[in-house]
C-alpha cells in the first residue's frame, strides 16, 4: 500500500498543476484574445505552478528525488519563474502599454495588480540575492531567513493577485492551485522553523563534528 | 428579447431620475453643491481622441448608457459628446473599430449600442470620455458587476471650464 504513496503524490501534484492549464485552455475568453495576450495569461499560470514547485523542491518533498538533486532543480525552476514573470509582464505590456505602466507606477484601478507588482519585484529581488549570494557573503542564517521571508510574501501576494483576477483560469482549479501552494509553503516554512528551534539530535551532532 | 427588458428597465429608471431631478429643481434650487465627476484611475487608457459619432459600435448587443449633468445645479446637459470604448467580442480597446461616440439627448441621457464587453486585464470594464472643451475633461472606467451583464451605466457631472 505504502508503495503507492510516491506515485499518488506525483499524480496529485501533476493534477494540481496541469488541471488549471487545461481548464484555462478551454476558456471562452481566448476567442477574443490574440496569441500575445493568451501568452501573457499562460505565463502567469505557469508562474503560479512554479511557485508550488519551489517549496517542494527546496525542502526535498518530492518522492524519489534526493534533497541535493531537488535543490539543483530548485535553482533552475527559480530561473524559470523569473522568466515566466518577465514574459507575463512583457506580453501584457505589448497588449496594452498604458495599463501595464499604470500597474508598475502603482496607479492602476485594479486592486489585484498591486499584489502582482509587489510579487514581481520580490521575485526579482529574491533571484538577485540568490545569484549574488556568494558575492554578498551572506551568512547561512541570513540567507535562509531572507529567502524564506521573501518566498512567503511572494506566495501570499501572488495568490491574492491570481484569485482577484477575472481571466482565463477556472475558479475551481485556480483556488485548488492557490490553496495547495499556500498549504505547501506553510508546511515547508513550519518544518524549517521547527528544525531551527528544536534541532533534531542527529543534526546537532553532525553539525558539531 | 433581453434588450427589450433592459430598455424598459432603463426607461423606468430614467423616468424616475427625471422626476427626482425635476423635483429637486423646483423645491431645492439651492442645490448648488453637486460636485463634478472626477476622472477614474486608468480611465484614459487606450483613448483615441475624436471617435466618430455612430449609430452603434460594431454589431451591437450590449447597452452602454448614462447621464450628463452640470456640476452645481445638476441641470441635464443636452448634445454633449460622450466617447466610448472597451475590450469587446469584436476587438481590443486599442482597436479603432472599438471606439465610438454619441450625443446626450435633451434630458442629458445617452445610450450606445456596442458589442458585448468581455473581461480584459482582469476586469470586465468600459471606458468613457467627455473631452470637448466646453467642460473639463472627464475619463471614466466603470466595471461591470458581472461579466455576464449585457448593459452598463456611467454618469457624468461636468464642471464648466
Amino acid at each position: 500500500m505504502l508503495r503507492f504513496v510516491p506515485l499518488l503524490t506525483w499524480a496529485i501534484l501533476l493534477l494540481v498543476i496541469i488541471a488549471p492549464m487545461l481548464v484555462a485552455a478551454q476558456s471562452p475568453l481566448l476567442a477574443w484574445r490574440d496569441p500575445v495576450y493568451i501568452t501573457a495569461g499562460f505565463a502567469g499560470i505557469a508562474a503560479m505552478a512554479l511557485l508550488l514547485l519551489q517549496p517542494l523542491l527546496a525542502a526535498g518533498l518530492l518522492p524519489g528525488l534526493t534533497l541535493k538533486r531537488t535543490r539543483q532543480v530548485h535553482r533552475w525552476t527559480g530561473s524559470l519563474l523569473v522568466a515566466a514573470v518577465l514574459l507575463h509582464v512583457f506580453t501584457l505590456w505589448l497588449t496594452s502599454p498604458p495599463d501595464v505602466i499604470d500597474v508598475l507606477l502603482f496607479a492602476s484601478p485594479t486592486p489585484f495588480s498591486i499584489w502582482g507588482v509587489i510579487a514581481m519585484w520580490l521575485v526579482l529581488l529574491s533571484a538577485a540575492i540568490a545569484a549574488l549570494r556568494r558575492r554578498l557573503n551572506l551568512s547561512p542564517r541570513t540567507w535562509v531567513l531572507s529567502h524564506t521571508v521573501l518566498a512567503a510574501i511572494i506566495v501570499i501576494c501572488s495568490v491574492i493577485h491570481a484569485l482577484l483576477i477575472e481571466g482565463t483560469m477556472g475558479t475551481v482549479t485556480k483556488w485548488m492551485l492557490c490553496l495547495v501552494t499556500l498549504a505547501v509553503t506553510i508546511k515547508v516554512i513550519a518544518d524549517k522553523w521547527k528544525s531551527h528551534v528544536r534541532p533534531r539530535p542527529q543534526t546537532r551532532l553532525r553539525s558539531r563534528v | 428579447m433581453t434588450t427589450k427588458a433592459y430598455s424598459r428597465r432603463n426607461f423606468l429608471r430614467y423616468a424616475a431620475m427625471v422626476a427626482a431631478s425635476g423635483g429637486f429643481g423646483i423645491f431645492a434650487p439651492a442645490r448648488a453643491g453637486l460636485p463634478p465627476t472626477r476622472s477614474m484611475r486608468g480611465g484614459s487608457n487606450n483613448y483615441i481622441p475624436g471617435a466618430p459619432i455612430v449609430e452603434r459600435i460594431g454589431g451591437g448587443g450590449f447597452t452602454m448608457s448614462g447621464t450628463v449633468r452640470r456640476a452645481g445645479d445638476g441641470a441635464p446637459l443636452a448634445g454633449q459628446r460622450i466617447q466610448i470604448w472597451a475590450h469587446t467580442t469584436e476587438g481590443y480597446e486599442s482597436d479603432e473599430r472599438s471606439h465610438g461616440a454619441t450625443l446626450s439627448d435633451e434630458n442629458g441621457f445617452f445610450v450606445m449600442d456596442m458589442p458585448q464587453i468581455v473581461p480584459a486585464f482582469g476586469q470586465p470594464h468600459a471606458h468613457l470620455a467627455y473631452d470637448s472643451n466646453e467642460f473639463e475633461t472627464v475619463f471614466l472606467r466603470p466595471v461591470m458587476p458581472s461579466s455576464k451583464d449585457t448593459s452598463l451605466e456611467a454618469h457624468f457631472v461636468l464642471q464648466p471650464v
